[in-house]
């Protein structure tokens, strides 16, 4: 009984809380940030749409409305295909090594080990420089002359063009991306770790499992949905790689590292062709969307949860 | 004596993936502290300089305004954090614990931002900073708006706090009611120191993630006293074309700054429980 009352009570407090401020509170406490994200945010995403449907080519102040025809230009265009091509290259050769490579060290480094903390810090290191220095330096790793070539030089190779043959750049800046972004992976996995369970990893060892064993059937299934974490996190930033080729390469040789995000830049901020960067804008606020989607749908739905 | 193999092989992977994360700049380092006299593209590469110098970086620093790019860089990235934080913890205090009409939609539309990429939608917001006049030909303050106010929201930071505001207690917010606080009272006096780690590392993510921004800057920078340490840095390449040693020194000056933020930091990356802390 007295603990109906008890209820009942805070009950009244609350009642009386929420009657206490008036209605328009909550909103107060949102208005600040609502309005900047109108102004940086959706604005700018229904200008993006809107400009992509309009014809900027004839007239840059009063640009007549063409439907679809820039998708139909942008699509049929040799060097927007490369362009996906480029893209497609960077999100293949970029997320499995992504996906795997930090993984591999998480597991190897969530042991009771000496030197932990040295450990981590080394490979945090490339995550939080800039990423203009971090593709400086390999600019300098990479010349002709360079420390790179030499080491080719003395497994019995000749001299690699690395960032000026068109076959070979792409995956060059690639590394660079790899490089940057091995360390963030890796601390997403460690905390994924934290939790791991300890009781199957200590029965596997009492069951004879070798460590390959041990981590397949136990570890790697647990770690499941912070690997497909990591593939869409990983997809997503690749799909939006810009510092790294504008500082390297700036799209050359001849478009061989020209992906989206830089072309979209190109016509837009070199070019003045407002009309095509905003049609590819469509294209990659597509394909961004279609893996946040799938990522907060997924794997992150209790997070979001309203 | 298995275990002493394993534990060893362990180390040996780890030493060399180590020395790898670290080899560029290390590099960069050593060639930095080469003199004229010393040729840099010698074969083998001689990975400790012969005589060392501080030319160099005597020599960039007289040359590019680095403490100007040090703090332009620094006044956007702390302003960016103050109004990240700021907001973020006055926004998602009534979507973690108000009942209010149209929250499940506002919720939802903060979650919509997430997943648009920036660089899908920079070209309109740069025509939007160019109709408010924020940008540098206007004058030194309107450039810094325009640097800051585009990342001054994060939907990730108000979920990172909404997070935050949703695990303190109930009963902390009926006592301070009951003592007479009002609702902004509770939200500064109460709730808000309750939720101040959570504020530290949503700080620390958003400073680390301005203070490397290069995209939006280089393209509403014109004026070169405005320029961030990132653009200041890129733009080495240009002045220096081929003098490498100097383009070495330059980075590694810009760097000094973030890595010791790091080292002091560490804890908020390294803890393994910045879970809440990724940022698609």
């Amino acid at each position: 009984m007295s603990k109906l009352l008890q209820k009942n009570n805070d009950r009244n407090i609350i009642t009386v809380m929420y009657k206490y401020y008036k209605k328009y509170v909550p909103y107060l406490f949102i208005l600040p940030a609502a309005i900047l994200l109108f102004l940086f945010f959706f604005i700018p995403f229904f200008e993006t749409v809107v400009l992509s449907f309009k014809d900027y080519s004839t007239d840059l102040y009063s640009p007549g409305f063409i439907g679809l025809e820039n998708y139909k230009i942008l699509l049929t265009s040799k060097e927007f295909y490369k362009v996906i091509c480029n893209t497609l290259l960077y999100l293949i050769g970029a997320v499995p090594v992504l996906t795997i490579i930090p993984l591999v060290l998480a597991i190897l480094i969530n042991q009771k080990i000496r030197c932990l903390n040295l450990y981590k810090v080394l490979i945090y290191i490339p995550v939080i420089i800039s990423i203009v220095v971090v593709a400086i330096a390999f600019k300098w790793l990479y010349a002709t002359q360079g420390i790179l070539n030499y080491i080719a030089e003395i497994l019995g190779f000749s001299a690699i063009e690395w960032l000026t043959s068109p076959d070979v750049a792409i995956w060059s800046v690639i590394a660079v991306t790899i490089y940057k972004g091995i360390g963030y992976y890796m601390m997403i996995y460690l905390s994924a770790l934290i939790g791991a369970p300890k009781e199957l990893l200590e029965a596997a060892d009492v069951d004879g499992a070798n460590l390959l064993q041990k981590h397949l059937n136990v570890t790697i299934p647990y770690l499941m949905p912070t690997i497909a974490l990591v593939v869409t996190v990983s997809s997503i930033s690749a799909l939006k790689v810009f510092a790294e080729i504008y500082v390297m390469t700036r799209g050359g040789p001849l478009d061989s590292t020209k992906t989206i995000v830089y072309y979209i830049y190109e016509r837009a901020f070199e070019n003045l062709d407002l009309s095509m960067a905003s049609a590819a804008s469509v294209i990659l606020l597509i394909i961004v969307m279609i893996f946040s989607i799938l990522n907060i749908l997924v794997f992150e739905r209790k997070k979001y949860q309203p | 004596m298995n275990k002493h193999i394993k534990g060893f092989l362990t180390h040996i992977i780890l030493i060399s993936i180590s020395i790898l994360s670290i080899f560029p700049l290390l590099w960069l380092i050593s060639t930095a502290l080469k003199g004229q006299s010393e040729n840099i593209f010698q074969y083998p590469p001689q990975f400790i300089p012969k005589n060392i110098t501080f030319e160099n970086f005597t020599g960039v620093w007289k040359q590019i305004p680095f403490i100007a790019y040090f703090l332009n860089s620094f006044i956007v990235a702390a302003f960016t954090v103050v109004l990240n934080v700021f907001f973020a913890s006055l926004a998602a205090y009534p979507l973690a614990r108000m009942k209010f009409k149209g929250k499940n939609f506002i919720f939802y539309m903060i979650l919509a931002t997430l997943m648009v990429p920036f660089q899908a939608i920079m070209l309109p917001i740069y025509l939007i900073i160019l109709k408010l006049h924020l940008v540098d030909t206007v004058s030194y303050f309107a450039g810094y708006l325009g640097l800051i106010l585009p990342f001054a929201v994060n939907a990730f930071g108000i979920f990172l706090m909404r997070q935050a505001f949703t695990s303190i207690p109930k009963e902390l917010e009926e006592a301070a009611f009951v003592d007479g606080c009002n609702i902004f009272q509770i939200w500064s006096k109460i709730l808000l120191p309750c939720v101040a780690p959570t504020c530290a590392v949503l700080a620390v993510f958003t400073f680390i993630g301005s203070w490397g921004e290069f995209l939006w800057p280089s393209i509403v920078l014109t004026d070169k006293s405005l320029y961030t340490l990132p653009v200041g840095i890129n733009d080495l390449q240009g002045m220096f074309s081929a003098n490498w040693r100097y383009i070495a020194a330059g980075s590694i000056i810009s760097i000094i700054p973030i890595i010791i933020f790091f080292l002091a930091m560490q804890r908020f990356f390294i803890s393994g429980h910045n879970d809440g802390a990724v940022k698609g």
